[in-house]
């Protein structure tokens, strides 16, 4: 279960010291798809960054327990090996690693950490490409540096393939519909929701409701102005593209 | 990918600031008085047994040397050396040539055990993978077919001055090779040594060019006889042990009519305060129809954390692609010493003949590099490529200057130059000083150059995916330098990934 308390988070080298969370309450129990919808500048895109640990981000108070445990300390390979992963909404290209030695060297790394035994490599051969064949990316996409001249749609398939190579327990999904056509968010939520599971938590964060067509999930959260401002079941989401977030963006001032 | 958690483990062995080959050997070593003077020059003719000659050739560099100054143009900055007080000439004693294994000082084999260079001849270098081994990255193009060929490598041993001993001789005899000490060369191939020493690099070439024309000590000299592919990787290990002992070494490779010969480098040296001169010549002369492929991996001291110690590399490296449709290609790795001032070049001589130039210069600490190559056009329809890799970390500088220059008869000519550096931190600088000279309309030269940064957003989204820092910069930086990996010797590829991650720990604080 995700529990994140009281979460203040600002820039950490802003000298104004502007926060951008200002006091997140929120649970995603194991086994739930949450969806967190906000206008622009309301702190998703920060939320995804503090639960994955970027040191940009600071956080003055509050705190996030993962299965009770609190991870605020933790380095982001500590909590990928923990089980946190975020699909980034501008995933970056690598140049020159090859897509499947990058594959490969992340996750003999978080076995390593879990204590899992290393793949070998027939193994993870077999292993990567009955994943990647179900996501729709090629072999020759897999021996090409990793997301170099790669389309936005190929680009967010692969995060999806990362998340299912990586086998994360919590998954964090940031805008991974902008920019894709119909087809590509169908693909790419496809992959997701095939990993849904009782055993796996996931937090999709988007603008439009548009995902959540696909991505069906258990509940929807409205983060506007650094806070929750309110939160509901899948209908919330359908609410939201008729009345927009006027109501919210004006309230919390 | 095995090469990556290797490096990680390597990084993982050692301390931060730890270099692995900084050991010192305790030898008795026979040494030359301190100083430099015509009779040092003399002593070290006389040590050798030379011909007369060659002592009048050297002495003819000495006084050459004498009239020269030395050169202040590279990027460089470090407190002027001292000329006097340097040893010029050590050997460990007992040692007047190399001899077979048996008879060599069992502490210097050791040694050269300790650095994972076994000098046995039913053994292959240390780190190189056995046939049938996983390659090190799955998707190199280069894996399959090297597999076969990796085995085994001639190494000449040289230590401080002189060389210790040189494997495979025999079997190399056979193919007609001569790969041998330089000084054995002089007294076995008098013939061959006179033709072509100076006839790339000549005495008054440039100031440490001329210093080791008179003093140079020992070395490797090769002749690969026409239509020869020569059987097996040649190499030299060359390891500095004496305390303010120059190195000074002299290396001749000749590949006759339709030949072919790959030769590697390595060096390394104790970890010392004080810093410590190594200034080499290198002749490469490819006939007709010939090809030399010339690879190094140097990884000198490089100083400590602070940027005391480590040594001065001024190396002047030459090949003459002599006849038509000649090629040669230096491949050099640079991670090690605390200045580096090395332009390996070609100079592009015979009609279609080809030079190639593939650098990896990595800088940590407060190392400087002032590296690069000269690609001189003189043929018709010559054709040159230049990549270049400079990772700067730390306080480091690192430069790239090269010249590319086509003459006037040098018709048809073009090159291709590729230049990216990659800055770690925000404490190092990076610099590219291209000179491109064209006296030829029909020339072609491409240069391309790029500079970046791996940001904190590279950095994140490797360590979110369950890589450490330092596995994701080893990986970040395998990737910008892949290009260039791929012209190394497949046995020495894998070694090459770990020392990338070792010479850039505690690159980001």
């Amino acid at each position: 279960m995700l529990e994140i308390k009281n979460l203040h988070a600002r820039i950490a080298d802003d000298e104004n010291g502007t926060e951008i969370l200002k006091g997140i309450n929120l649970i995603v129990p194991t086994g739930e798809i949450h969806a967190i919808m906000g206008p622009n500048g309301s702190g998703k895109s920060t939320l995804a960054y503090v639960l994955a640990g970027r040191d940009d981000y600071e956080v003055t108070s509050g705190d996030i327990l993962w299965n009770g445990e609190s991870i605020l300390e933790m380095s982001p390979d500590e909590r990928a090996a923990k089980g946190v992963f975020l699909a980034f909404q501008y995933p970056m290209e690598i140049p020159g690693v090859a897509t499947m030695t990058f594959l490969r060297a992340a996750l003999n790394s978080v076995r390593k950490k879990r204590g899992q035994k290393e793949m070998t490599t027939p193994e993870f051969l077999k292993f990567v490409r009955a994943k990647a064949a179900e996501l729709g990316v090629s072999d020759d996409m897999l021996k090409r540096p990793l997301n170099v001249g790669f389309s936005g749609g190929e680009k967010k398939r692969m995060e999806i393939l990362q998340m299912a190579v990586l086998e994360p327990t919590l998954c964090v999904l940031d805008e991974t519909d902008s920019g894709l056509d119909i087809d590509a968010i169908r693909i790419v939520s496809e992959g997701a929701t095939k990993l849904r599971s009782p055993d796996r938590a996931m937090l999709v964060i988007t603008h439009y409701q548009r995902l959540l067509n696909y991505i069906v999930p258990d509940k929807v959260h409205v983060l506007a102005k650094g806070v929750i401002q309110k939160t509901g079941g899948k209908e919330l989401a359908m609410e939201l593209e008729k009345s927009g977030y006027a109501e919210f963006t004006g309230k919390a001032a | 990918m095995a090469a990556v958690k290797e490096t990680i483990e390597q990084v993982k062995a050692i301390d931060v600031d730890k270099y692995k080959y900084g050991f010192e050997t305790d030898i008795e070593s026979e040494k030359a008085p301190r100083g430099l003077n015509e009779d040092t020059v003399r002593f070290i003719s006389d040590k050798k047994g030379e011909p007369a000659w060659m002592l009048e050739w050297r002495l003819d560099a000495y006084r050459r040397w004498r009239a020269l100054k030395e050169p202040t143009w590279a990027k460089l900055h470090y407190p002027k050396i001292d000329f006097e007080n340097l040893y010029y000439y050590s050997a460990p004693k007992g040692t007047s040539g190399p001899k077979s294994l048996d008879e060599v000082d069992p502490e210097i084999l050791k040694t050269y055990a300790k650095l994972g260079i076994p000098l046995k001849e039913q053994e292959i270098l240390a780190g190189v993978r056995k046939t049938g081994e996983p390659s090190p990255s799955d998707d190199s193009p280069l894996a399959d077919g090297y597999a076969s060929m990796a085995g085994r490598v001639a190494v000449d041993a040289v230590f401080d001055s002189v060389s210790v001993v040189t494997t495979f001789k025999k079997e190399l005899a056979k193919a007609g090779v001569i790969f041998c000490s330089i000084s054995e060369a002089l007294r076995e191939h008098p013939e061959l040594v006179k033709k072509y020493l100076g006839s790339v690099v000549p005495q008054s070439d440039n100031y440490y060019a001329a210093l080791n024309s008179a003093v140079f000590s020992d070395g490797s000299f090769v002749y690969i006889p026409p239509g020869v592919r020569c059987p097996m990787e040649l190499s030299t290990y060359f390891r500095i042990n004496e305390k303010d002992t120059g190195q000074f070494e002299r290396t001749l490779i000749i590949a006759d009519k339709g030949s072919y010969v790959s030769y590697l480098e390595g060096c390394t040296a104790p970890m010392r305060d004080e810093n410590q001169l190594h200034a080499a010549v290198v002749e490469l002369v490819a006939l007709e129809d010939a090809e030399i492929k010339y690879s190094t991996v140097q990884n000198w001291y490089p100083g400590d954390k602070d940027g005391k110690g480590g040594i001065y590399n001024f190396v002047t490296k030459r090949g003459d692609c002599r006849g038509d449709n000649s090629k040669i290609s230096w491949t050099q790795v640079e991670t090690g010493s605390a200045i580096t001032w090395k332009y390996p070049s070609c100079i592009l001589r015979g009609d279609n003949s080809r030079g190639e130039f593939y650098s990896i210069a990595i800088s940590n600490g407060y190392q400087q590099v002032d590296s690069g190559t000269k690609m001189i056009h003189l043929g018709r329809n010559t054709t040159s490529r230049i990549i270049s890799k400079g990772i700067a970390a730390g306080k480091s500088q690192n430069t790239y200057r090269g010249l590319v220059s086509a003459h006037r008869k040098a018709t048809g000519a073009r090159n291709f130059t590729n230049c990216d550096s990659l800055l770690i931190g925000d404490k190092c600088g990076a610099h590219t000083v291209p000179y491109l000279e064209a006296r030829n309309s029909s020339a072609q030269f491409e240069h391309e150059a790029t500079t970046s940064k791996i940001s904190d957003n590279m950095l994140f989204y490797c360590t979110q995916r369950g890589l450490s820092q330092e596995e994701a910069i080893a990986l970040v930086v395998n990737g910008f330098v892949r290009d260039v990996l791929q012209h190394l010797p497949m046995e020495f590829m894998a070694e090459t990934q770990k020392l990338i991650g070792i010479s850039l720990e505690g690159s980001v604080g």
